[in-house]
């Protein structure tokens, strides 16, 4: 003690003075005050000056203690561990508080929340009947690494994609190449196997907190389900439908295990919820079980009606989406244009050796799946230059819609929307704002099919990243921004044209047009099975079929496109984000509908509200459709995280409302006693539009 | 203007060292200094002025400093472990993994190996995760987490509300209202128990090496707490078992499966295979050829085909070896009342509602286990790093000459036959010397009235026996495993009666009994036949050389008022050197949990050719790890080892595994690689 004491003096003469100076003041003020303490000295005032005197001594010994060179080092040690311990003690905090806590906090600001609907049901006294199987849609799905190349080592096992994405950023490239398959086969490349995570943890949570299906898992399990009546289709997303049979035996796998759960569950069918490319899937999968082996399954004609009680698909891109053409055309959709917008030069510099989007689009090319997404139906559905079925549509009136859905119903309300100027949304990829704005009588279109590509040596000097449009020379490219315009049908041409590789391997696999005839017997080929269009569903009488998708957000129907400025090395087309428009729809360059954030509402319910509908040729055994639409509602706080009342594409997934009609159509349930069709769109005008024929006799097909 | 201050400064020092020096004592008597305001007015100030500047000095020192350097040094920590970290990450992975060994996965795609047959693992008790689906209000926001395996994290958090949750229901066994406990499925159920401590993942990686993946291997995942029938009434466990089998059987080419049990997994396994065979209700409806047709081998790792001794502590005390050491170097850390803790008691009673522990207590009673005198391991002697380098040569050669053998016996060593003896006395004299166990005068007395109403809320069958009762059990008396099936349903009647709807620990007469169908006999090899499927191979694959629990002797608790478990192994005895008694168990050749002879007799003896067991000859191999461990700490966990567990990352166990999985036959790799006595063993069993 004395020894510190001592040390007090000797270091204060040796401290510099602007230390003193800086107490200077301060030490008046408390010269004062020790005056007064002299005055009135009894033991009661000691308090006052006993504080004062604390302010000195902290003052004074804690800088001079250490030597000078050293507090700056010392001071960020010091900096950082206070840090860490206030980290710890919040951590500690945080783990030891009551897990109710967080409830209790948004109950006592927003007020008491509603039940979740499993709590709710269940109260209600539903009880599990009917085993579940969920299809998760593309991306959502977890893989991970079984074989790798050696970059990938002390990988295994581990996932991929899904997850912390921890992988993605240590070691970039390398991810790349285990995500990418073979530009041949559509399979494996040498040396790689990645695969799909099996379980219900494959696409509970697509990332730390981002959930996918775990809502609805959490709200079926309140009402009895587990593990034995919950199954997880999990597949490999990447893969064309049918190469997940021959690769990982997947179709066999969901044949199998639903008949197990059938088996297992008192002889109850199933109820099949897709979601996203899902459903096109588990459509695949209804055609694969009933065909003959050695293509198909061999589960006979009447597998279907045997094991399958409902089909809820949810959001389900029924006729693709335009989104997958903005992503195969040039590798990016609405968001990476705004970032390219905003940060112009950073997502294709080149100075980083980045080329992000040439690394993206080059892996996502070989993924067929994303082909399976392209928009089919061609003009008939989607629209041609001067029409589509979506005419009228306007973003503005979107706030009138909400309110008075009953109106959207009758035909005379769309009439007045009619005279507003309105996008041409049949026009899905334009070169230049004016172009998808003139007349078509005033566009002048070069066809680019026959044109020759010509050849430049760019891919010698572009760097290891090959994509296909280093094949075509700037002639080529010329040639297609030429054309103008594309509608859907011709979009499929560009397509072809500009990835001529991609394309012939995706369409060995599917299909994009409409069947003029689904007798004939080539329609018994599995390139067919995933286009509602080209197949008809199983003779299933009993089954139903839902269709559940959100309404009322902005989603993407059709792009301006534009010349990339350095057409070199890099991808020679980009939507032209500087191309607004409110009255049609139009903002950076995007023109976008109504639907659900990525699926627009006439790729998700035009086959259920029209296609489907009573018995037609797409549906013979007359199979019940129902159209059930969630309009959207933004979370009303941040505490609610993602909202429980969102319609956003996979938000939708916890959304209160779809959740109950799930939960109910699992306990048993048929669609009337659901409440039949719920819409808020105008989904029924548009599919009146669309002249499809819908009877047996020998179509004719005609564009407007 | 700064110099007065530096003045003014020194000065208020100066004196306050003065005082210090002259009136130190009087430092803690500062407040009554205060009220005395008749001393000098310089000396009050001086006084005071010293308490205050001492008092803050104190409180500085100890706040603000302290505080300073302990900020400082985590702060440094931190910085230095975020360095590291970040170092680590950065390092070239292939740098840290270079002077490792290809693993025997590597070895054989080398080979050309490939993946053939599909490949089917039963995990067995403990390692498989559990995860949650509902629960009460204190597991709250638990959903689908793991409350077993994984890191267990939760235990330490909510103990008493997790002990709960995993705990069945006393009467039946299954869930208790409102809980709902499930197995985790696919590969991830059993890869890992907890963070860094495989059980699976290293034959999992070196499968996938030569060409597994999802498709072809499976991991038959189930709760293993349930007795076995209840995991398909349940679950329907064995159903999608079946289901999964069939699959994997159609989508890999009409590839027949290659089943790897593990340690309880062994006779889950041997109760699927009837199973699958029975026709429904109780039984999979698979027709008398379903496991010829589906199966092409099964490879019981550690096998647990005639129980585990260890099961019997478990029940009966809820302790095991470590167990017992910990008490006995720290007594009164498990049963100290001041916490309230009770540890023994919540896992006891815990355990106690999981059926499949009592399918691992000892089977075949005394002709497998031995008597009061004589025991099929007699003879063994427990100094094991030597022995088990002199026998190799022996036992492979001339299994019979077991003069050497005979040597040792006249030295009495261990009665291995008394599986739990009160004393040691009673441990070793001989069986004349001893009191008959007459398990009528059990359940006469033991429907005594409830005395430990107030004995805590931890309720153990124990509570409901009397004091009578419990020392008359004790008593000086030994039990062999016949008669300590009847101490058993003494100390827990309820739970015994449960269990053993499930599971059968006797030796069959005659197969043909039509009693022998009922699903209780399955799981016991002695007690079924093997089905009717020649082309099956069966292997036993385990580790020898680490001296394993076979018998233990007992003593009552010291402080055995009512919330104890009245009796714990006496810890405090250890025979000589060679002996095998330590710590109050005697210990025989095994892997750590399994004695050789529950896993080596069925393949050595019991099926070997064409027996009343195994009616259709399936050929059976013994292939045994002798256990070598880790050289440095940097192997880990040895990819030598032969325990228990570890043995699941041995090389040659794998390679084995490997070989059969790409379609070897158990002659091709080598038939029968015997270490240990089994053979000898065997031998002396009567069956």
């Amino acid at each position: 003690m004395s020894s510190l004491r001592r040390r007090k003096p000797f270091n204060e003469s040796s401290d510099s003075k602007p230390q003193s100076e800086k107490g200077e003041e301060e030490e008046h003020h408390e010269e004062d005050h020790d005056d007064d303490d002299d005055d009135d000295d009894n033991g009661k005032n000691k308090k006052i000056p006993s504080k004062i005197k604390k302010k000195r001594w902290e003052k004074l010994p804690s800088p001079p203690q250490q030597p000078p060179k050293w507090s700056c080092l010392d001071m960020c040690c010091w900096f950082i561990g206070c840090i860490c311990v206030t980290w710890w003690l919040m951590l500690f905090l945080y783990n030891a508080m009551p897990a109710s806590f967080p409830q209790y906090v948004t109950e006592a600001i927003t007020g008491p929340l509603p039940d979740p609907p499993g709590v709710k049901l269940k109260k209600e006294g539903l009880v599990a009947k009917h085993p579940v199987v969920f299809v998760p849609g593309i991306v959502t799905g977890g893989l991970e690494l079984w074989e790798g190349r050696g970059c990938a080592e002390g990988l295994f096992r581990n996932r991929l994609w899904g997850g912390t994405f921890g992988e993605v950023y240590k070691r970039p490239l390398c991810w790349v190449e285990h995500m990418s398959l073979d530009n041949e086969t559509g399979l494996d490349p040498c040396g790689i196997r990645v695969r799909p995570v099996s379980g219900l943890v494959a696409a509970d949570y697509f990332a730390p907190g981002y959930f996918v299906w775990a809502v609805l898992i959490a709200n079926l399990a309140r009402i009895g389900y587990e593990e034995k009546n919950m199954y997880m289709a999990a597949y490999d997303w990447r893969l064309s439908f049918q190469n997940t049979e021959v690769r990982d035996r997947t179709l066999s796998r969901i044949k199998s295990n639903i008949e197990l759960l059938v088996a297992t569950n008192g002889g109850r069918k199933v109820v099949a919820i897709p979601h996203s490319m899902g459903v096109l899937y588990f459509l695949h999968f209804m055609k694969w079980v009933e065909a003959p082996t050695p293509m198909g399954g061999g589960g006979g004609p009447n597998w279907c009606s045997k094991h399958i009680k409902a089909v809820v698909d949810i959001g389900g891109p029924f006729l693709g989406v335009p989104k997958a053409i903005a992503g195969l055309f040039s590798a990016e959709a609405k968001d990476i244009a705004v970032a390219r917008a905003l940060a112009p030069g950073f997502l294709d510099n080149d100075i980083f050796q980045f080329q992000t989007l040439q690394h993206v689009m080059r892996m996502s090319r070989t993924w067929d799946s994303t082909m399976s997404m392209i928009p089919r139906g061609g003009d008939t559905i989607w629209g041609g230059l001067h029409w589509s079925p979506e005419d009228g549509y306007s973003c503005s009136k979107e706030r009138e819609k909400k309110n008075d859905t009953q109106i959207t119903d009758q035909a005379d309300a769309e009439s007045v929307v009619c005279k507003a100027r309105s996008a041409n949304y049949g026009r899905i990829i334009s070169f230049g704002k004016d172009v998808a704005e003139a007349p078509s009588s005033d566009i002048e279109r070069i066809d680019f099919r026959g044109a020759i590509k010509g050849h430049t040596a760019a891919n010698t000097t572009c760097r290891d990243v090959w994509t296909e449009y280093h094949d075509m020379g700037f002639a080529g490219i010329k040639a297609v921004a030429e054309y103008k315009t594309y509608t859907t049908e011709s979009i499929v041409d560009l397509l072809h044209f500009i990835a001529p590789k991609m394309m012939a391997r995706g369409t060995a696999h599917f299909s994009y047009g409409i069947a003029d005839n689904l007798d004939d017997p080539k329609y018994t080929h599995y390139k067919y099975w995933s286009n509602p269009l080209e197949t008809t569903l199983p003779n299933a009488p009993d089954m139903e079929i839902f269709s559940m998708y959100g309404v009322g957000l902005q989603t993407e129907r059709a792009y301006v496109y534009k010349l990339s400025p350095h057409a070199e090395c890099s991808i020679p087309f980009k939507i032209d984000t500087s191309a607004d428009d409110e009255a049609t729809c139009l903002r950076d360059g995007v023109y976008s509908v109504d639907g659900d954030e990525t699926v627009p509402v006439l790729s998700a319910g035009f086959m259920c509200a029209k296609g489907w509908r009573g018995k037609t040729r797409f549906n013979p055994s007359g199979i019940k459709t129902y159209v059930r639409e969630y309009n959207h509602l933004p979370p009303a706080n941040l505490l609610e995280g993602r909202g429980t009342l969102s319609a956003a594409h996979v938000d939708i997934m916890g959304n209160f409302a779809l959740i109950e009609d799930v939960i109910r159509i699992a306990a048993g349930a048929s669609g009337e006693e659901l409440g039949g069709d719920q819409v808020y769109s105008k989904i029924f005008n548009w599919s009146e539009r669309i002249n499809l024929q819908l009877d047996n006799e020998t179509p004719v097909y005609s564009s407007r | 203007m700064a110099s007065i201050l530096r003045l003014r400064k020194l000065y208020y020092v100066e004196p306050a060292v003065k005082c210090s020096s002259v009136r130190f004592e009087s430092l803690d008597e500062s407040p009554k200094i205060d009220q005395k305001l008749g001393k000098k007015e310089e000396d009050v100030i001086c006084a005071n002025s010293l308490a205050l500047e001492v008092k803050n000095k104190r409180k500085q020192a100890k706040e603000w400093r302290c505080m300073d350097s302990c900020c400082w040094i985590i702060g440094c920590l931190c910085t230095t472990w975020w360095l590291l970290l970040l170092l680590f990450h950065c390092w070239p992975v292939t740098l840290l993994r270079a002077p490792e060994l290809p693993g025997p996965g590597v070895r054989l795609k080398r080979e050309g190996l490939m993946a053939l047959h599909p490949v089917v693992l039963v995990p067995g008790i403990v390692t498989g995760g559990l995860e949650l689906w509902e629960g009460r209000s204190c597991a709250d926001g638990l959903f689908r987490k793991r409350l077993w395996g994984g890191s267990f994290t939760e235990i330490f958090k909510r103990p008493l509300c997790l002990l709960e949750h995993l705990s069945l229901h006393y009467g039946t066994g299954l869930d208790p209202p409102g809980i709902r406990v499930r197995a985790v499925p696919g590969l991830v159920a059993a890869d890992y128990f907890a963070p860094g401590y495989f059980v699976w993942a290293v034959l999992i990686e070196n499968l996938a090496k030569i060409g597994y993946e999802g498709k072809n291997l499976h991991m038959a995942a189930y709760d293993w707490r349930l007795s076995f029938q209840n995991t398909e009434i349940r679950d329907h466990s064995l159903t999608r078992l079946k289901s999964k089998i069939e699959l994997m059987y159609i989508t890999n080419g009409y590839k027949k499966v290659v089943v790897v049990p593990h340690s309880m997994g062994a006779i889950y396994f041997l109760h699927f295979l009837k199973w699958v065979e029975t026709p429904p209700p109780m039984g999979g409806g698979g027709g008398p050829g379903w496991c010829a047709k589906h199966i092409k081998a099964t490879m019981n790792i550690g096998p647990t085909f005639l129980g585990v001794p260890k099961a019997v502590s478990n029940l009966f005390s809820a302790e095991g070896k470590d167990a017992s050491y910990i008490r006995a170097m720290v007594p009164g850390v498990f049963d100290s009342e001041i916490l309230g803790l009770q540890t023994f008691e919540h896992v006891m009673r815990m355990s106690r509602t999981w059926d499949s522990i009592v399918s691992l207590l000892p089977k075949g009673g005394d002709p497998i286990w031995g008597n009061m005198d004589s025991s099929p391991e007699e003879g063994h002697v427990c100094d094991f790093s030597k022995k088990s380098h002199s026998q190799t040569s022996l036992s492979d050669n001339n299994v019979n000459n077991s003069d050497v053998k005979r040597g040792f016996q006249v030295k009495g060593l261990a009665k291995y036959g008394r599986i739990i003896s009160f004393g040691k006395a009673a441990s070793v004299l001989h069986s004349s010397k001893l009191p008959t166990v007459d398990s009528k005068e059990f359940s006469q007395t033991s429907t005594s009235q409830n005395l430990n109403i107030s004995c805590g809320e931890v309720w153990t069958e124990y509570d409901e026996m009397s004091r009578q009762n419990i020392q008359n059990a004790a008593a000086d008396k030994a039990y062999t495993s016949t008669t300590l099936l009847d101490l058993l349903r003494l100390v827990a009647p309820k739970m015994m009666r449960r269990a053993e709807a499930h599971f059968s620990h006797g030796i069959a007469d005659n197969l043909d009994d039509p009693k022998y169908n009922h699903y209780k006999y399955w799981s016991n090899p002695l007690e079924m036949k093997l089905p009717n499927a020649p082309d099956m191979e069966i292997y036993c694959l385990y580790g020898v050389g680490i001296p394993t629990e076979r018998s233990y002797v007992y003593k009552l608790s010291p402080n055995s008022r009512c919330k104890s478990i009245p009796y714990q192994i006496d810890s405090s005895l250890s025979g000589e050197d060679n002996s095998c008694l330590r710590g109050g168990v005697y210990f025989a050749d095994g892997d750590e949990s399994v004695p050789v002879l529950s896993a080596g007799f069925m393949c050595a003896k019991g099926w070997r050719g064409r027996t009343r067991f195994n009616p259709s000859g399936i050929a059976t191999h013994i292939r045994e790890y002798r256990h070598k461990p880790p050289t440095s700490l940097l192997e880990g966990r040895g990819i030598e080892s032969g325990a228990h567990v570890d043995i699941m990352g041995n090389s040659a166990l794998i390679e084995d595994i490997l070989r059969v999985a790409a379609g070897a036959t158990g002659d091709e790799i080598g038939g029968d690689r015997i270490y240990s006595d089994i053979l000898r063993m065997a031998e002396r069993i009567n069956l």
